[in-house]
């Protein structure tokens, strides 16, 4: 079992601000609802090649309402 | 027994772009320094960023006037004081906590998904091409911040509200009012109280016919009884004047950064790598970090800091521009590296107050830049950096000309 196998994505929506931040950091992972911008998980098993993404995402988050588990 | 030095943003005349000494010593001396202001009172200057992240994004920590944050001048402490009588509501949503914050924020938030924004981008491009059109065929030298800056913003955000742009030297003289530190408190109340009612003219014309801009979204919430129209307007104004007066400094002044550092400005100008453009602004956007002199907050109880306790009722003053420079986190912090990507720079904040209008900032920097350049290659600068009248004088950092020819 390699370390990527291990790893929990957790949003929080009721933290979300909407900044769009984790969008711009990995799009194909988190994307935003059209009614109020907030945080929508696409992928919640992303490849291990995108996790550098993921955990810039939770990173740079300004409500830190993502979580990287691992 | 060591005195306590004063809060001071002044910029030095040979190095306008950079924090302001007095700034930079402090940080120099640790990440949390005591200061003193204006008024004899003390607050807490913080300049770290790992510690401008933990005190914006502390749950203990209040971003409310009555709440007792720092006051930065006489005019501002009136201006406070008479939004404080006003009620509430006269406040808008970043100067409120959750979860009144949170209500209003969200109101708005669908006009600026990263999707939404991203819709925008063709339109906005038609616009800087149209300005540049128009600059090019006038008289130079000319006045970039007329021609181009201040335009560009001020079309997109009017066009994304709903405001007739026709009204732009309404609404733009109103809102250097707002932003200037030495508006009087009656002057900016004046300011303010103009621009609100303006909006509530506009809400009752789309009450009765709206279209699909963001204030008939508000009207939307007024009719269905979510927002009151006063909140409404409030929104409106907040949103007019963020933003042009921001995105509007920054092409200014990353322009001004650009034409002093033709390395940089190369390497810009002759790549069409998306991945390079946005690395740029977010560069730019840390480098010059318009958004200065500091966020104002208030610890609601006792909350360590760095090691350092930080008493409830004590005020904070979180300086983005010291965080920006952190040489912790952007190694040799002084130096414009439009390669190297600042994704954590501090210049929209951190916590639940970032800025909101932030995905469309990005977008019409990443149009701006690269439309000027391109379209002017020969664009210089037409003073010296000692004529260029900065605003020291502003919420928001910039320059209020910038003479450039071609």
């Amino acid at each position: 079992m390699t370390e990527e196998d291990i790893v929990k994505i957790i949003i929080e929506q009721d933290k979300c601000v909407a900044s769009g931040q984790c969008v711009l950091a990995a799009d194909d992972v988190f994307d935003q609802r059209d009614e109020d911008g907030v945080v929508i998980l696409l992928n919640d098993d992303p490849s291990p090649e995108r996790l550098a993404d993921v955990r810039q995402a939770a990173l740079v988050c300004p409500a830190l309402a993502i979580t990287v588990e691992e | 027994m060591t005195t306590i030095p004063e809060y001071n943003i002044a910029r030095s005349a040979k190095c306008p772009l950079d924090p302001a000494p007095a700034m930079r010593a402090r940080q120099e001396e640790g990440p949390l320094a005591r200061v003193r202001l204006w008024d004899g009172s003390t607050a807490w200057l913080v300049t770290g960023h790992a510690e401008h992240r933990a005190v914006l994004g502390h749950p203990k920590v209040s971003v409310e006037p009555a709440r007792g944050i720092p006051r930065l001048s006489p005019a501002e402490a009136a201006t406070m004081d008479s939004l404080a009588k006003a009620g509430s509501a006269s406040l808008g949503f970043i100067m409120m906590d959750d979860p009144e914050h949170a209500r209003l924020r969200r109101m708005a938030t669908s006009a600026f998904t990263v999707k939404r924004v991203e819709a925008m981008r063709p339109a906005t491009q038609e616009i800087a091409d149209e300005l540049i059109d128009r600059l090019l065929a006038g008289p130079k030298p000319a006045d970039l911040v007329e021609a181009f800056a201040l335009p560009l913003p001020s079309l997109v955000i009017s066009n994304l509200l709903g405001v007739p742009y026709d009204d732009h030297e309404f609404f733009q003289a109103n809102s250097r009012t707002i932003i200037n530190r030495n508006s009087t408190a009656e002057e900016r109340g004046q300011a303010q109280h103009r621009l609100a009612e303006y909006l509530d003219g506009l809400i009752g014309e789309k009450l009765a016919k709206p279209g699909d801009d963001l204030l008939s979204g508000l009207v939307e919430r007024v009719k269905a009884g979510e927002l009151s129209r006063q909140e409404a307007a409030r929104m409106g104004v907040l949103m007019l004047f963020a933003g042009h007066e921001t995105t509007a400094n920054m092409i200014t002044l990353g322009t001004l950064a650009l034409l002093r550092d033709p390395g940089q400005l190369a390497l810009l100008r002759e790549s069409d790598d998306p991945k390079l453009i946005a690395s740029a602004v977010e560069e730019l956007l840390r480098y010059l970090t318009i958004t200065h002199g500091g966020l104002r907050r208030v610890a609601l109880e006792d909350i360590e800091i760095a090691g350092q306790v930080i008493r409830a009722g004590e005020g904070i003053i979180t300086v983005n521009e010291t965080a920006n420079r952190d040489p912790s986190v952007f190694p040799d912090p002084d130096r414009l590296d439009l390669q190297r990507n600042p994704r954590l720079h501090v210049t929209f904040g951190y916590g639940v107050h970032q800025c909101l209008g932030q995905p469309l900032a990005r977008m019409e920097l990443q149009v701006a830049y690269p439309a000027l350049l391109r379209r002017i290659p020969t664009l210089a600068l037409a003073a010296e950096l000692e004529q260029i009248p900065f605003k020291h004088d502003g919420f928001v950092y910039g320059a209020y000309e910038l003479p450039v020819t071609w």
